[in-house]
């Protein structure tokens, strides 16, 4: 695959990852039980910057859990090779919490499908709002995001690519394809 | 990511980065037994066939536990009242599985050998819960995972295995799975029940339970059993406790902290004494616990259980 185009770059990252705190902050009336869970792998470095940035904003910190979906997935009848595991980390009780999942990409929403199976076996949530950094259409199933940082039209043969700073060395969404 | 090998038959020649992958998703595992519901759907519509052809209530239970923690399907066959006893041959039961097609096979029986043969005669993934006195994997695998919960890393550590070494299958598994991890394994006990050469293998004979003492950081202690008695192996079970029981007093004399273990069941007073076996260097009840998370890593990285072939149906 060749990349295509920047469809962000850091800049435009960040302004996004702004907006979106801003959003969940307004929707939300602040910040009471509020949990912001980010999905392994990226999904869980823009959760913490959104918590980093909510604490700007109002001064309060509010817990982070990570989520690895990976043992929800509804495809490994499919798969010869075990997807490596990793932790879920959710130290607070998610019973009448209002959870923001976080996702870099949304495309097919059978990752949300089972992010959101993950959470409910965890307790029950007040409410579970989805925000992530790209909307590239495609849904298999009918999940949207409350919170989307921009939609990008992608046809099949693409790919929408996130470069994280902490992973990947620097902040960028790719098109390849 | 995936092991080598499609079953689990026992630890010797197993490669270390196969058994790093299982350690670490065993992690991951443990952590679900925590959650409210301590369950995921990972091996939803995958059966799972426990043959015990020779007794065990914790092995059975942990598997079973384990099985049901992933939403596998099992079923249960033991030894008593089985066809066995009428006569049918492990190949026979072996083809029966078969065509029922049971995705994973979970087996205990007393010939060493076993679960080799019945993996050549089966699609479906194979585990030795215990073949004998030949391997015991799983058990190896979780002793593995608790000596790292307390050491970080089992490259060096002193690990001496006591008691029984001859007739123990949990002894030959740790030694294969502790040497290729890097670890330095002893053995000591009666010199009637320590196999011949088995220096050969790379291990420390310790003829002393003192000189053991002096040196290891873990000790992972084998049931004497009633049954060698009788055969005249060792004298009495009081002179055993003499010679290689493990006492507060040994402990305390010894001068050193050292990690406490044991497979399980434990002879109190006999092998072990109740003040060590529940004491705050003993982490017999974590074995336990890890040995459900070993086992749903295990079954996970198995794969998809069956090998595919022409004629099966397709997975729903």
């Amino acid at each position: 695959m060749k990349v295509k185009c920047v469809i962000m770059d850091k800049d435009d990252i960040a302004r996004s990852l702004n907006r979106l705190t801003h959003e969940i902050l307004e929707r939300n009336h602040g910040t009471d039980r509020l949990v912001i869970v980010g999905i392994r792998n990226r999904g869980d470095m823009l959760a913490k910057r959104i918590i980093q940035r909510i604490h700007e904003i109002e001064g309060k910190s509010i817990p982070l859990g990570l989520l690895d979906i990976t043992l929800y997935r509804d495809d490994f009848q499919r798969l010869t090779d075990r997807p490596v595991l990793q932790e879920t980390d959710i130290d607070v009780d998610v019973t009448d919490q209002k959870i923001i999942l976080v996702d870099d990409v949304l495309y097919s929403g059978r990752t949300i499908r089972a992010a959101l199976d993950a959470l409910i076996d965890l307790g029950r949530p007040a409410l579970i709002q989805l925000a992530v950094l790209v909307d590239r259409g495609h849904r298999e199933l009918p999940i949207k995001a409350d919170y989307v940082g921009k939609n990008v039209p992608t046809s099949v043969h693409e790919q929408v690519k996130v470069k994280i700073k902490e992973l990947d060395g620097d902040d960028e969404v790719l098109l390849m394809e | 990511m995936q092991l080598e090998s499609r079953h689990l038959l026992g630890l010797e020649g197993v490669p270390r980065k196969d058994i790093t992958m299982i350690l670490d998703t065993a992690v991951s595992f443990k952590k679900v037994l925590d959650r409210p519901i301590p369950k995921v759907p990972t091996l939803r519509g995958k059966t799972v066939a426990n043959l015990f052809f020779e007794p065990s209530t914790r092995t059975r239970f942990s598997f079973e536990l384990a099985e049901k923690r992933l939403s596998a399907d099992t079923v249960n066959f033991s030894a008593a009242g089985s066809s066995l006893s009428k006569g049918e041959t492990l190949k026979d039961t072996a083809r029966n599985i078969e065509a029922m097609k049971i995705d994973f096979v979970v087996m205990r029986h007393s010939a060493p050998g076993a679960p080799h043969f019945l993996s050549k005669c089966l699609n479906s993934a194979v585990i030795n819960a215990g073949d004998g006195a030949h391997e015991h994997p799983t058990q190896g695998l979780l002793d593995m995972m608790t000596m790292r919960e307390t050491f970080q890393s089992l490259q060096d550590i002193k690990v001496v295995i006591v008691g029984d070494i001859q007739h123990s299958r949990v002894a030959r598994s740790n030694i294969y799975g502790l040497l290729t991890m890097g670890a330095k394994v002893g053995v000591c006990g009666p010199s009637t029940l320590i196999p011949r050469d088995i220096e050969n293998l790379g291990v420390t004979v310790y003829p002393a339970i003192e000189d053991a003492l002096a040196e290891a950081d873990v000790l992972n202690i084998l049931r004497i059993q009633l049954e060698r008695q009788k055969k005249a192996l060792f004298p009495t079970l009081r002179e055993y406790r003499n010679l290689f029981g493990i006492t507060r007093d040994r402990l305390d004399r010894s001068g050193r902290d050292i990690t406490i273990m044991h497979p399980g069941p434990i002879n109190r007073g006999v092998e072990l004494d109740s003040d060590v076996a529940d004491g705050d260097y003993s982490v017999i009840l974590d074995q336990v616990t890890n040995g459900v998370a070993v086992r749903m890593a295990v079954l996970y990285l198995l794969g998809g259980g069956r090998q595919k072939i022409e004629g099966d149906d397709h997975a729903a």
